[in-house]
């Protein structure tokens, strides 16, 4: 019973468990560190803004069916151009489609766009970065000029040569976003690698017969995760323009699919009498990636407090 | 003279990189590059034909060498779209993009700086959230989107500006090209008429390119004048009495003139790139809109000469700002 009371005094609750000077486990430590963060996080307005926004878009893309009554993708012409209304609230564009229902549907594209991005690009980054730190020497040396040279790009236009020499399409347009975003990833990864690489645990993994790439997958890498996360989410706002960008140029998920950048080029040639056809699916990309922006500002506030 | 030396070198495996990449997507990407040429019905005998006169019946690394032997002269190839060599399309454009990308890039100076110390000086005041917000609005916006709003607005609404492209109809065959900058052809010829409708046309889109430079160049001006003010030096100069004009505009600005020398310049070097999306909203026929042209038209030869003259310019900015850097700051030598 004592004992027990050593541990947990009756009155700390958990978030006493959470903040106290003295952890038992690492896991303790852990947690407690996360929960400081998201307090943190909890006192920025702003961040939960963002939060907010990106909460909405996920309930949006899971419930996009009971949030509309028209189908995004089949036309109506006897209903084309029409202004917003009582029935469609935003309108609907030239072949007659609900705004407002493709717009809903859009954003499981976008999600979707985010998701393949940050699981295809971090784990390159992660890979060129922690093995290029462990290994050092000429690895190290052509893995971080081939990444030095991918960052010299300019960003946009590579990712649209990929693009078009991949050939249309939504996963093609993934790949050549996630070609072009991967090389801060690698720095990233490097430069923690480097931190930990020469500390005791991992000498003592390696004195145990660890081969280097049971270390850098159990030791190293868990070890970048959480910078790699932060860095990924600050990005996310950018991947979004970037993927509105080329679908705006053709080059992105191909019609009749409702990808809200490919939405305002159709609206081009109506937009002087039909304003709403490139309007709400151009402020629909300005609020989503405003909250990733928001959410990455926050996140490097926690992270990050030289700013402050 | 070693630094220089090392800057070389990066700038020349940087570059050969860039060619392996642009090589790379044109040649190995698509899955037959001979049938992007003779189309799906050509015979056997015209297919290996075709097959030769490209060069890709040799070994890999043979094609790379005559791929870069003719870059390094010059020669990006003849475009299918516009029977042209490449490169005298490309010239022909590229003006178009730098006074663009040029106008754009003074508005964000003249308006981001100034801004960035107001907002610096009134930390966490209204001028510091203002900066802030405008910097948030600028990250989070799409530019075609803006832009095709800035016509919708300034052009059908109001009816204060006038509508895409750099002359209005009709005027654009008038102009003898000298420089390829619209503003300063139309003053050369002397008609007054023209270029008031040059500059009437790049008021858009530059202000459009421009907003995104400001919103880049406050953001970093603001947090290098604020790495400044917390300085000891900053407070012994006012200990000492120096006007706070002074120690602002004199003192800390000399010290932060360098580092914002290079965000200027990286900003101008990102706009150069971000013209692309804003040129095809205005029509505005530079490099970018000539990039998504070649696109549509399929014709890859043109849209990675394109890609590979942006990449060289990014490449010599990105080394004339290293120079710069070691030239200009003391510390760095």
């Amino acid at each position: 019973m004592s004992l027990a009371n050593d541990n947990l005094p009756p009155s700390m609750s958990w978030r006493g468990w959470l903040l106290t000077e003295t952890p038992h486990s690492r896991m303790q430590a852990r947690l407690g560190r996360a929960y400081l963060g998201w307090r943190g996080f909890l006192r920025n307005p702003l961040a939960m803004a963002g939060l907010l926004i990106f909460v909405i878009l996920v309930l949006t893309a899971i419930f996009a069916p009971l949030l509309t009554s028209h189908n995004p993708l089949a036309g109506d012409l006897g209903h084309r151009l029409l202004p917003p209304n009582e029935v469609n609230i935003l309108g609907t564009d030239q072949q007659g489609r609900d705004l407002w229902s493709r717009i809903i549907y859009g954003s499981r594209i976008t999600l979707m766009i985010v998701f393949l991005v940050a699981v295809t690009a971090a784990p390159i980054g992660l890979v060129i970065g922690t093995v290029a730190g462990y290994a050092g020497g000429w690895v190290e040396a052509v893995l971080m000029r081939v990444t030095d040279v991918f960052l010299a790009f300019p960003r946009l236009i590579l990712a649209l040569a990929f693009a078009a020499a991949l050939g249309p399409g939504i996963e093609n347009a993934v790949l050549a976003i996630a070609l072009t975003v991967w090389p801060p990833y690698a720095r990233l990864a490097r430069a923690e690698t480097l931190a930990v690489r020469n500390s005791d645990y991992v000498a003592a993994a390696r004195m145990s017969g660890a081969s280097p790439l049971r270390i850098i997958i159990g030791q190293i890498m868990p070890m970048c995760m959480s910078s790699l996360i932060v860095r990924v989410s600050l990005d996310m706002a950018g991947i979004i323009l970037t993927a509105a960008g080329l679908g705006f140029l053709g080059l992105g998920a191909q019609p009749p699919s409702p990808e809200w950048g490919a939405m305002v080029s159709s609206g081009r040639e109506h937009l002087l009498d039909q304003w709403w056809i490139s309007t709400f699916p151009g402020i629909a990309i300005f609020i989503v990636s405003l909250g990733f922006n928001l959410i990455g500002d926050g996140l490097r506030d926690v992270f990050d407090p030289r700013e402050q | 003279m070693k630094a220089s030396f090392r800057v070389l070198v990066s700038v020349i495996t940087t570059l050969f990189g860039l060619l392996l990449v642009t090589f790379f997507i044109g040649r190995i990407l698509p899955a037959d590059p001979v049938l992007a040429v003779v189309g799906d019905h050509a015979s056997a005998e015209v297919y290996a034909r075709t097959r030769q006169e490209m060069g890709l019946d040799q070994p890999l690394w043979q094609q790379f060498f005559t791929y870069i032997s003719h870059v390094a002269r010059g020669d990006l190839g003849v475009s299918p779209r516009t029977g042209r060599p490449i490169l005298d399309d490309i010239v022909q454009v590229f003006p178009a993009t730098l006074e663009l990308a040029t106008a754009g890039t003074l508005i964000g100076i003249i308006i981001g700086v100034p801004a960035g110390v107001w907002a610096a000086v009134r930390k966490d005041r209204w001028p510091d959230h203002l900066v802030r917000f405008l910097g948030l609005f600028g990250y989070s916006v799409p530019v075609f989107w803006l832009g095709l709003m800035g016509l919708l607005l300034f052009y059908a609404k109001l009816e204060w500006l006038p509508g895409p492209g750099r002359l209005d109809f009709g005027y654009e065959d008038m102009i003898e090209p000298v420089t390829g900058i619209m503003t300063i052809d139309t003053l050369i010829s002397g008609d007054m008429e023209m270029f008031k409708n040059a500059l009437m046309h790049l008021i858009l889109p530059a202000s459009i390119l421009g907003y995104y430079s400001l919103a880049y160049i406050s953001r970093m001006t603001r947090s290098l004048m604020l790495g400044q003010l917390r300085q000891e030096y900053i407070l012994t100069a006012r200990v000492k009495g120096v006007s706070e004009r002074k120690i602002i505009w004199r003192h800390a600005m000399g010290n932060i003139l360098v580092p914002l020398l290079t965000v200027i310049v990286l900003s101008y070097a990102s706009l150069l790139e971000g013209s692309v999306l804003t040129e095809t909203v205005f029509v505005w026929r530079g490099l970018g809109l000539y990039i998504t042209d070649s696109l549509f038209a399929l014709d890859m030869t043109a849209v990675l000469g394109g890609t590979l003259v942006v990449g060289c310019a990014f490449i010599f900015i990105n080394m004339l700002t290293d120079l710069a850097y070691r030239v200009l700051d003391p510390r760095a030598r």
